[in-house]
């Protein structure tokens, strides 16, 4: 007769820590499966092993965002008439109002630079090869959720700055052939920038973001855990031709302490930034104010602003910004679809073109940022 | 330095270092999510209308600073002006009429119009204010 398969009855005997409040969650839960999966993960270690902290840096630092977020709600009033005041009465009324904003504000560009070097790492690393084409599809997402907070986060403080600057981006996503006068008054609630912007970039910013986010970011997650680390191509070939494993660290508790020291390291950075530049506040918006000069956006979207200010107005008969925006777009989509593109041998011809197109896009990247800034300087 | 009291000192020191980190953390949370204490209005004395705008046996609640205040002219004709908030649960009195108290709608308390408790669950009488009357306005202060 076979043996049941149905989970084990408990031991009569108590088992020692049974009356410690893990071992009270243990016999109703049954974390052995957990335990075991906790004390057999572990990290390879190679030359390249650095670039894994970039993950859960980023991680931390969205989490921080998280928590920062929650606080500033408690004081952070949606509507045009109270949003600019209800900000600096945070800055200059309640105690660390100016620490939890300004940690807020930085914390958001070090998650975006973060989120930037996680990618583009697992791009020349090509951790996106198979099994984990949807470990990057995913990260990709994730990376598109995390401009989108950016970019409805801007406006909520109601300053001049973040009002132009979303002026400026709703009518580019506006610009879209077809879709963009739909996009335009969607992304508006209605046809200019007004109070019903404000509220609806706020419902975005805390609640359907984070309501998009949280299902991708679990699927992340899980698929980093289903798959485990990638090894880069290098050392993959190095060991399968030598027939051995790389060596290993033991993820619980070797490797989170590396990380958690990490994260300890990007808390100073973020508290010294914060502390040192506070967040400025700036000016209240004023929709019959004309924009000041050198409104730009913030600098993760700036290699884009600054390439349609060269894109002519007209290229043959087509309008030169559409055309900057659906090259963008393509730009994006094949970004996007990286894993499928890339399916030869990870030493070939092609994947070699692949790579040197990844090249070509982090130095584009870099140049047209650094340009913005120093015609900004210049100016 | 033998193997034991390393590790006790590294445990003790990794200890502090955890407990100071959370205490670094909590210390500006806690702090935030208390609120300043409000700034108020600053208004010590406020004119309500003028003096024949009210009549007698009746009571008006006006705004005074950021909070409400009763104004009352008795039968006889005499000006007096009380804090509005209940002190049972904070509810905002009224004037009534009928039985000339001032009333609370919440729990049925009673304060006679000297602004002292008479009746229901209000354990003190409410404070009072000056009235005076200003080139025919009446002119509620703080401080009676």
């Amino acid at each position: 007769m076979e043996k049941s398969s149905s989970p084990k009855e408990p031991e009569s005997s108590p088992a020692p820590g049974r009356c410690s409040p893990l071992g009270w969650l243990e016999e109703r839960l049954d974390l052995a499966p957990l335990k075991e999966f906790v004390r057999h993960k572990a990290v390879p270690v190679h030359k390249h092993s650095h670039w894994y902290y970039l993950g859960g840096m980023t991680l931390f630092l969205f989490l921080v965002q998280v928590i920062t977020g929650i606080l500033l709600l408690l004081y952070y009033q949606p509507s045009e008439s109270n949003a600019f005041e209800s900000v600096r009465f945070v800055m200059t009324q309640v105690r660390f109002g100016w620490l939890i904003r300004s940690i807020h504000g930085w914390c958001a560009n070090l998650v975006m630079a973060l989120a930037f070097s996680h990618m583009f790492s697992t791009f020349f690393l090509k951790s996106y090869r198979k099994p984990r084409e949807l470990t990057w599809v995913s990260g990709m997402l994730l990376l598109g959720l995390m401009l989108g907070f950016g970019f409805s986060g801007y406006l909520l403080p109601w300053n001049t700055l973040s009002y132009f600057a979303t002026m400026v981006g709703t009518n580019i996503a506006g610009a879209l052939p077809g879709l963009g006068p739909f996009v335009l008054r969607f992304l508006r609630g209605g046809d200019s920038i007004t109070g019903a912007t404000l509220t609806r970039f706020f419902g975005f910013h805390v609640a359907i973001l984070p309501a998009i986010t949280a299902p991708v970011l679990m699927l992340h997650l899980w698929l980093i855990q289903k798959q485990g680390m990638s090894l880069p191509v290098s050392v993959e070939e190095k060991h399968r031709a030598e027939g051995s494993k790389p060596p290993e660290l033991r993820f619980f508790p070797d490797f989170l302490i590396r990380e958690l020291m990490g994260w300890y390291i990007a808390l100073a950075v973020l508290a010294g930034l914060a502390a040192l530049f506070p967040w400025e506040l700036g000016v209240k918006a004023d929709p019959f104010a004309s924009a000041p000069p050198g409104i730009q956006p913030e600098w993760y979207f700036l290699f884009m602003f600054q390439t349609l200010k060269y894109i002519p107005a007209k290229i043959l008969s087509l309008d030169g910004e559409v055309l900057g925006i659906l090259a963008f777009g393509l730009g994006g989509v094949l970004w996007l679809l990286v894993p499928f593109i890339d399916r030869g041998p990870a030493t070939g011809n092609w994947s070699r073109r692949v790579r040197q197109a990844g090249v070509f896009v982090v130095i584009y990247i870099i140049v047209m940022t650094a340009v913005a800034y120093v015609l900004k300087e210049s100016r | 330095m033998d193997d034991l009291n390393r590790r006790r000192l590294l445990q003790s020191l990794v200890g502090s270092g955890i407990g100071a980190s959370i205490f670094s953390f909590l210390y500006p949370i806690i702090n935030f999510i208390l609120p300043p204490p409000s700034q108020g209005s600053g208004a010590e004395s406020k004119e309500v209308g003028s003096e024949n705008d009210l009549k007698p046996n009746s009571g008006i609640v006006f705004q005074f600073g950021n909070e409400p205040a009763l104004l009352v002219r008795t039968e006889e004709g005499e000006l007096r002006a009380f804090t509005a908030i209940c002190t049972h649960l904070g509810c905002t009195v009224t004037y009534d009429p009928g039985s000339k108290v001032i009333w609370c709608p919440c729990h049925n308390g009673m304060f006679d119009l000297h602004g002292r408790n008479i009746a229901g669950p209000p354990p003190r009488p409410l404070s009072e204010y000056k009235v005076n009357l200003r080139n025919g306005k009446i002119v509620v202060a703080k401080g009676a």
